[in-house]
């Protein structure tokens, strides 16, 4: 079978041996949980709990009780990833460096379960609506990075039907196996997951797209939906294959419009975590509390795949899995090419954290921007069909008429060119400065 | 070890995202550039003496010096580090003649470089092949030198005795003026008359597909350059591989018109570049005043870059197609 693809990207180096054969450990809950209030597109949450009053310091919380929450539609609730008492309402630096409220719990050791967790009705009763209402209360975001909320995704406009979900398992970023591992060990869960979100849409074609290098996960996902109406979609190993548009593009061979979200052709893409996510919230009513992150880097003693409670800094991680053989050049929350390299290991994991990277120079050096020899390898492989090296050209209005807005952040332009040029990184700025003119025209 | 004490903060770097880079560096393409012309600089160097390395020595010192200097003056650190000027006047050397003056080859070089590069702001900001300009330029400044050609020096020369043993004019000239045809096997292996480097069709040949097996070049603009000079030979009842391997088609079709600088980025855009150089060349071949037209061809199409890419800027991803259209 032939596997699909989009047009352009590239092939980085992939590392995944580090870690594609560590089966996920868990991480013993911190003594210390920092639980940012915003961790997803959308508006931030206030500190409450479930009867709406507020939040403070010495109030005693249970595992997986909401603390954070809002009235905005676009938004998702966060909970209590540790049973014990609220240390205080701080802050916690993001990877993106924004600093943000948060809630600091000191864990009791007991890991107490709330009373107010049960299990809903199985799948077959329950309503499109209980379905999604279950998961905004369990605070699901998309966990691939992009951290967008479920529910949202899942309630289009008037008149438009979703016919098409797609679970994203192509893990197309170097170094990352936290999505292969999660396919290989809980595949039903998965499977479980996209029928609940076929319910809560009614769409009618549930995908398990994969990448062509993960043999082991094609195989577990197959068997796992053996006897459902669900497909397995093999997809070409290239990144970003596991992009939101080019994943739908390969799938479905439809393009989502310019400007536009994929609800607007009728499709949904989801992370294969989310899927998970969203089953367990199912059955057992459990919030999204915690997820799996690949630790990994050459400079990393032992490279892992660890179930992470929400809120654990950084560091014990890095701790957990042995420390640093030599000093890293670089730490990245996420993947290499689209995750940030952080300079602060008090940043806790969120729910779109799927990695954590710690490398030496020989991976990631930083190189000197030397000057555009005009090779058109950028545009080569831009995904999105741009011509980056004028796109970058801001702050040269000029950049403007080369479709800024278009771009995905994907980095293979910047991955690619020759010359070092920072093509991604004035892009932004680029898009920045048109989504600016683009809102003050109204 | 601990966490703690192995990340020294003042040196872990924090850039913005892709954080791995691909290993091609300009460098490292200009390099296989020079390894692409080997060929070609063995066939000169086999056909016309080690004359022809010297030729090609001048065109570089040329080279290298104008652009030394011209980092020198702008206060650059490291000239010739990225292998431009090498490549500049390499190029350039195989496009002259053999037993040039040594001045004549090291004042193209410089001129190459300082007035085809440089006075538009260095590498990449060209808007002509800079080896192409300092082609034009000898070509203007010293017509008798540069249109001065023999025969190869192991010769046995093809047409035997009657003819000139020393010099000759190239096969395009025969062809055009004296209605003599160089035999094919002769323009595929390099014994005619010529410039150093466009002689010798399976030299050219070789570098070129080294080029698109390595990447570094795509195949629409030799394609369709080569392509429409070919097709246009056969329309106007000419024999297509003659057009193909006698004069500079080649060595401009796979090393001069792929120029990065100078030609289109877009995929479209290349393939009209490629066609627009085809007409031009033979245009001038078969109606112009030169029996050649390749140098001009090219510059000329170079010009025209910027409109070329105005007018086939790719179709951005998902323009083009209506929303909710299942």
């Amino acid at each position: 079978m032939v596997a699909k693809t989009f047009r352009g990207g590239v092939h980085p180096p992939e590392y995944k041996e580090l870690t594609e054969s560590s089966a996920i450990e868990a991480l013993p809950p911190p003594e210390k949980v920092i639980v940012p209030l915003i961790q997803h597109i959308g508006a931030p949450c206030q500190p409450a709990v479930a009867d709406e009053t507020v939040l403070k310091k010495g109030d005693s919380v249970c595992l997986g009780e909401k603390i954070g929450d809002t009235d905005a539609f676009v938004s998702a609730p966060v909970h209590a990833s540790v049973s014990g008492e609220v240390m205080e309402i701080g802050e916690a630096r993001l990877v993106d460096g924004r600093k943000v409220p948060a809630v600091v719990i000191e864990s009791d050791g007991e890991d107490r379960p709330c009373e107010s967790i049960q299990p809903a009705a199985s799948l077959e009763n329950l309503t499109p609506d209980e379905i999604k209402e279950i998961i905004r209360e369990a605070g699901i975001v998309g966990m691939g990075g992009a951290a967008f909320p479920c529910h949202v995704k899942y309630s289009p406009p008037e008149g438009i039907e979703l016919d098409t979900i797609i679970i994203n398992g192509c893990e197309c970023e170097p170094f990352l196996t936290c999505d292969d591992r999660l396919m290989r060990e809980d595949p039903g869960e998965i499977v479980f997951g996209l029928q609940a979100i076929l319910k809560a849409t009614g769409a009618e074609r549930g995908v398990i797209a994969v990448e062509n290098n993960k043999p082991d996960a094609i195989e577990a996902m197959r068997a796992a939906v053996d006897g459902t109406s669900l497909e397995v979609v093999i997809v070409e190993t290239k990144y970003p294959e596991g992009a939101e548009k080019q994943l739908i593009k390969a799938v479905t061979d439809r393009e989502v419009p310019s400007g536009g979200l994929p609800f607007q052709i009728g499709v949904v893409v989801n992370n294969v975590a989310t899927a998970a996510s969203i089953a367990r919230a199912v059955k057992t009513g459990m919030p999204l509390y915690e997820r799996i992150v690949t630790v990994s880097g050459d400079v990393v003693a032992r490279p892992a795949n660890l179930l992470v409670r929400i809120g654990t800094p950084i560091r014990e991680l890095f701790e957990y899995c042995g420390g640093f053989t030599e000093p890293p050049a670089r730490i990245i929350a996420g993947g290499p090419m689209m995750g940030q390299a952080v300079g602060d290991l008090d940043i806790p994991v969120v729910k779109g954290m799927s990695g954590l990277l710690a490398v030496s120079s020989e991976i990631s050096a930083y190189h000197e921007e030397e000057p555009c020899i005009r090779c058109g390898r950028c545009v080569d492989v831009c995904p999105a069909f741009l011509m980056p090296l004028y796109a970058a050209r801001y702050p040269d209005d000029e950049a403007l008429e080369y479709d800024p807005l278009d771009c995905i952040e994907c980095g293979s332009c910047a991955y690619i060119c020759p010359a070092n040029q920072r093509l991604l990184a004035r892009i932004r700025l680029a898009k920045a400065e048109a989504q600016a003119r683009a809102d003050a025209a109204g | 070890m601990s966490v703690e004490e192995n990340v020294d903060r003042s040196v872990l770097t924090v850039t913005s995202s892709p954080h791995l880079k691909d290993r091609k560096t300009t460098q490292g393409i200009m390099f296989d550039v020079v390894i692409a012309l080997l060929p070609a600089v063995a066939a000169a160097t086999y056909f016309f003496g080690v004359g022809a390395l010297i030729t090609l020595g001048t065109c570089i010192a040329g080279a290298f010096i104008a652009e030394a200097g011209v980092m020198w003056a702008r206060g650059k650190a490291i000239p010739l580090a990225d292998g431009s000027a090498l490549v500049t006047g390499l190029l350039l050397g195989l496009t002259l003649p053999p037993d040039l003056p040594l001045w004549v080859g090291f004042v193209g070089g410089a001129f190459a470089i300082g007035i085809g590069k440089a006075i538009f702001g260095g590498l990449g900001l060209n808007m002509f092949n800079p080896a192409l300009v300092g082609r034009a330029f000898l070509v203007a400044s010293f017509p008798v030198l540069l249109t001065t050609f023999r025969w190869p020096t192991d010769s046995g020369a093809w047409m035997g005795p009657e003819f000139d043993a020393v010099s000759t004019a190239t096969p395009l000239a025969l062809a055009r003026f004296d209605e003599v045809y160089t035999p094919l096997i002769e323009l595929f292996w390099g014994r005619v008359g010529g410039s150093l480097g466009e002689t010798s069709a399976i030299a050219l040949i070789i570098g070129g597909l080294y080029l698109l097996f390595r990447g570094i070049i795509n195949w629409r603009i030799p394609a369709s350059y080569i392509g429409t000079v070919m097709l246009l030979a056969f329309l106007g009842g000419q024999d297509p591989l003659f057009h193909m391997m006698a004069g500079g088609l080649l060595i401009g079709a796979f090393f001069m018109a792929t120029d990065y600088v100078t030609s289109p980025i877009t995929a479209r855009g290349k393939i009209l570049f490629g066609v627009g150089c085809g007409l031009l060349t033979y245009a001038i071949r078969t109606f112009g005043g030169y029996p050649e037209g390749v140098l001009y061809s090219i510059l000329f199409m170079n010009a025209a870059v910027p409109l070329i890419e105005r007018f086939t800027k790719p179709r951005v991803f998902g323009t083009g197609v209506k929303a909710n259209g299942g």
